[in-house]
């Protein structure tokens, strides 16, 4: 049974249609693997047992016609499920059933498939490592204390350690992308305004936006129809004619216009890295695409006006986490001193440095040199991404600075972490649809991931591209299961 | 202490001061679900009865505008000649409290729904213009209950979420009876457009007070003080009495007032600093992620304007133009919309005049007496019309009526059974009148006797005489008629 995990998402999807594999023998087969890997830590909470009862009701009235017709997935701790415990990585959370489900969870449901898990992330998606979660590190399946990249730390983890064929993840300044990087799998994030985010708890609600993570760019495309849907329960969810995006996959991208921008071949790129992309940019120009330099001239301003909006949202966001109405509450001499006692034992550290830095960047005084300069940089990020678009079809760049670090290496310095999402952040503040996809190895065998960046809406672009370098790059994970005894 | 209603000033030994006030009137918006929310906004419902995921902020729940509160508040901007913004942004306005379970509460900011405008109050020594600054639409928070549970504060989130206008005067008002009238005319309006229904013991209508104090003459303003939250307008009115009074003794005694935010305890009657400028808070506003930007385009706007009804203000011009009542009777008549509609459909059916008077008369005695509102009325406006048409025909004499309408009140009966029933038709058959003022005559020879030597005054004597022996029912025109040719 063992060799069901090995199969991608479309591959089981289409066993179940020629009915070869039933909903339950890959359900259990998830289940069971999921079960023999609990040194990854890669879930928070498993609904085994209700989601081996679903295979079964499927199996019982098998309907083919479903997208991912009785597949079982494991999805990021951070999107409500409805009846299943929903933490967000975080203490004051701990205790938390949702009685309602998110608009993306289900679509995953309607479209024919099951939940088996919750996958463990960063404590309200804070971090780039996984670390800050209040379940524990996660371990990446790659190598032995290695971190799985982060946010959505859980969800490549259990991804590239096939506990589930798919999953999908958060991303607000790129958790998504680097984890997927980092773990050698494929990583959307859509446009902002595709997937709907009701449902999702709030990390930034400007950038937050919810993507599939995949071990191919053909699951990648089917699992983002899947998810994507206009919500009228979300303001901010867009209205456009979405692509048949597995359907109108295709590697022929000749004539395609890719830029290279200048200002992401920072100082102190690993040489590797450089290889990568060099790599990269040869196998599009080797598929007939064209290859032009362009120019982010703002580029550099991303991270820190990033660090500003995002905070600032969010230390308004968790404000509803005070003990009142749900989740963890400390007792308190009086309403003022349960908020704080429940505040500062339900929060970790990095959440509370990022609600200080947003209280503090939104405080009366200090919000225009802050806040406001911060959107204003802002729209100049999303200017020069529009600048060259006028010339380009999309723009290709590393997905990271650098390959997966050790567990607890730069724990201790928050603002190594940060730089981590040099080349991801951007895409959020600028709201555009970006792909991480696995191009090769470091020298310790880790993988190292390509970004393309797409414009607003067209999807079908990027996912054409990856596509068409993943046929060239022929990248494999080189993983021996050294957590399962 | 001594007031003076024309001017509204405070006097203390040589100096004269003057009140400006503003206010910051919260008013809910009629409307049957939230401003983010679908659920319902029933007044005085079950505790936490009216609470959807959002309206208690569960992880992961968005605000979706209400389109019917957006409409509400651009009614109103028009009502109030207001500028109507054709892009506005809500914001968040951050604070903790039991009852905001957002930690957030969202309101309009820099960017409000409606701009600048205007009301026009109508006092006795003529119209005044008072200025509105804004209007912005805003969410409730829901309510704390501390006297329940001993240990306990409870929270009931009913309220949390319900839209809510709130409207910024300028600082226009300088005495109690335009602050009376202000909010008198300004829920009329709000009624007549259907946005507030005006209910102040219900909290459906608020205000915060602003009170600064400056001598007479001069130009600049006094540093003011927010009275927060009070609910009547004899409140305001007592809040605002006390703290000018206390502001006038602060500078009085060479002392200068502290900006700061004051609350008003209505059983001490004075006003009490709750919080002062140093320690307000920093509520940390920036626009709200969850919400896009509200673009309105004039076509929406010019569409909602096409629904305006009549306003108080046209109405009252129509009533002394076509109608020809005096200002006084207009302004009585249209300052309630239901009032309005009551005397137009009595006046369209019987007689303007008529109407005019029992209406302002008796029926408002009866309402009054009552303590009733008019859509409580027991008689009709239908049945009223009958009544005055009764008189206007001469079947009844208007003393009569006043009887009939006392049995009316009790129970809207039809005035014409009730003068059938009741045999109260008037008298005014010549012949019968006749056979009755010659009895008069022959059983009082002194006093015709004295009436023909020149006492005109005994002339009523006969009147009341005859009236008498038709039990009221004579036709007093064609008793007086009568009664001077056979006296003469």
């Amino acid at each position: 049974m063992s060799e069901i995990t090995n199969f991608k998402l479309c591959d089981l999807v289409d066993k179940v249609k020629k009915k070869e594999l039933s909903s339950k023998e890959i359900t259990e087969a998830f289940i069971n693997r999921s079960k023999k890997s609990t040194k990854l830590n890669s879930y928070i909470s498993d609904n085994f047992d209700d989601a081996i009862n679903r295979a079964k009701e499927f199996d019982s009235k098998p309907n083919l016609n479903k997208k991912i017709p009785g597949i079982p997935m494991a999805v990021k701790d951070l999107f409500c499920t409805k009846n299943l415990r929903t933490t967000a990585g975080s203490k004051i959370l701990e205790n938390f059933i949702p009685t309602y489900e998110s608009t993306v969870t289900q679509n995953i449901l309607e479209h024919g498939g099951i939940i088996i898990g919750k996958l463990n992330c960063d404590e309200f998606a804070m971090g780039s490592s996984n670390e800050t979660s209040y379940y524990g590190n996660v371990q990446n399946p790659i190598s032995e204390n290695l971190v799985p990249g982060g946010s959505s730390g859980g969800s490549s983890s259990a991804l590239a350690a096939k506990l589930t064929p798919a999953t999908i993840g958060t991303d607000t300044g790129g958790s998504i992308r680097q984890p997927a990087s980092f773990t050698g799998t494929v990583g959307l994030k859509p446009t902002y305004g595709s997937c709907s985010r009701y449902g999702i708890v709030a990390f930034a609600s400007s950038l937050d936006q919810a993507g599939p993570m995949t071990h191919d760019v053909k699951d990648c495309a089917l699992l983002l129809e899947v998810m994507s849907s206009y919500d009228v329960k979300d303001s901010t969810s867009v209205d456009f004619v979405r692509g048949n995006y597995l359907n109108d996959l295709s590697d022929n991208i000749k004539g395609k216009k890719i830029g290279i921008p200048k200002e992401y071949r920072v100082d102190g790129m690993p040489k590797e890295i450089e290889k990568l992309w060099e790599n990269g940019i040869k196998i599009i120009k080797d598929n007939g695409g064209d290859v032009i330099d362009i120019s982010l001239p703002n580029t550099n301003y991303a991270l820190p006006a990033y660090y500003i909006v995002a905070p600032a949202e969010a230390s308004s966001n968790l404000a509803r986490y005070d003990g009142v109405k749900y989740g963890f509450r400390s007792k308190g001499e009086n309403l003022i001193d349960m908020y704080e006692k429940t505040r500062s034992e339900g929060f970790g550290d990095e959440v509370k440095r990022r609600i200080m830095i947003g209280t503090y960047v939104l405080s009366s005084g200090y919000y225009d040199a802050y806040y406001l300069k911060a959107q204003k940089v802002r729209r100049l990020i999303k200017n020069d991404f529009d600048e060259a678009y006028k010339k380009v079809d999309a723009i290709l760049t590393p997905s990271t600075p650098s390959s997966a670090f050790k567990i607890g290496e730069k724990l201790n310095d928050p603002v190594s972490m940060y730089l981590n999402d040099i080349f991801t952040v951007p895409i959020n503040l600028a709201g555009l649809p970006a792909i991480s996809l696995p191009a090769g190895h470091d020298k310790n065998g880790f993988p190292l991931g390509l970004q393309v960046i797409g414009k607003a809406f067209d999807e079908q672009t990027i996912l054409n591209i990856a596509y068409s370098i993943e046929k060239n790059i022929g990248y494999k994970n080189n993983i021996n299961d050294w957590w399962i005894k | 202490m001594s007031k003076n209603n024309k001017e509204y000033l405070i006097k203390r030994d040589n100096n004269e001061y003057e009140v400006v006030i503003g206010l910051e009137v919260h008013a809910q918006v009629l409307s049957e679900s939230k401003l983010f929310s679908a659920s319902p906004t029933k007044f005085g419902s079950e505790p936490n009865t009216q609470v959807s995921l959002v309206d208690a902020a569960f992880p992961g729940m968005l605000p979706v505008i209400n389109e019917f509160c957006i409409k509400q508040a651009i009614k109103t901007g028009i009502g109030l000649n207001a500028r109507i913004n054709n892009r506005s942004i809500f914001d968040r306005k951050n604070y903790f409290y039991a009852d905001l379970p957002q930690g957030y509460q969202i309101s309009q900011y820099k960017n409000p729904i409606v701009g600048e405008g205007s009301i026009t109050l109508d006092m006795p020594e003529g119209e005044k213009k008072i200025g509105i600054e804004r209007l912005h639409l805003e969410q409730d928070a829901g309510k704390s209950i501390h006297d329940i549970d001993p240990k306990n504060t409870l929270v009931d989130l009913n309220r949390s979420g319900v839209a809510l206008m709130e409207i910024v005067s300028k600082p226009d008002l300088r005495s109690l009876d335009e602050v009376n009238a202000f909010i008198k005319k300004l829920r009329s309006i709000m009624r007549y457009l259907g946005t507030c229904d005006g209910n102040m013991q219900e909290g459906s209508l608020r205000a915060d007070v602003n009170v600064s104090v400056r001598k007479k003459g001069v130009l600049e303003l006094g540093t003011r003080c927010e009275i927060k939250n009070v609910n009547s307008i004899k409140f305001m009115q007592m809040a605002i009495d006390y703290e000018a009074n206390r502001q006038v003794d602060v500078l009085e005694e060479g002392g200068t007032v502290d900006q700061e935010t004051r609350l008003f305890d209505t059983k001490k009657n004075e006003t009490r600093s709750m919080r002062t400028k140093e320690d307000a808070h920093d509520y940390r506003y920036f626009p709200d992620p969850d919400l896009l930007p509200l673009e309105l385009n004039d076509e929406f706007i010019e569409d909602i304007k096409k629904d305006i009804p009549e306003l108080p203000d046209e109405k009252k011009k129509r009533f002394i133009e076509k109608f020809k009542l005096s200002p006084y009777e207009a302004n009585i008549l249209v300052s309630d919309i239901e009032t309005s509609k009551y005397f137009e459909d009595v006046s369209i059916k019987s007689d303007i005049k008529l109407a005019t008077n029992w209406i302002t008369g008796e029926l408002f005695a009866l309402l009054n007496d009552k303590s009733i509102e008019i859509t409580e009325c027991p008689i009709s406006s239908e049945n009223l019309a009958k009544l005055i048409n009764l008189i206007k025909d001469g079947t009844i004499s208007g003393k009569i009526a006043k009887n009939v309408f006392e049995i009316m009140a009790d129970g809207n009966k039809d005035p014409e059974k009730i003068v059938e029933e009741k045999g109260l038709k008037q008298q005014s058959d010549p012949k019968e009148l006749e056979k009755i003022i010659d009895k008069v005559v022959l059983d009082n020879p002194k006093n015709v006797g004295a009436y023909k030597s020149g006492k005109d005054k005994l002339f009523g004597f006969f009147v009341g005489q005859v009236m008498k022996q038709s039990n009221g029912k004579a036709n007093p025109q064609l008793v007086n008629e009568i009664l001077k040719k056979k006296l003469s």
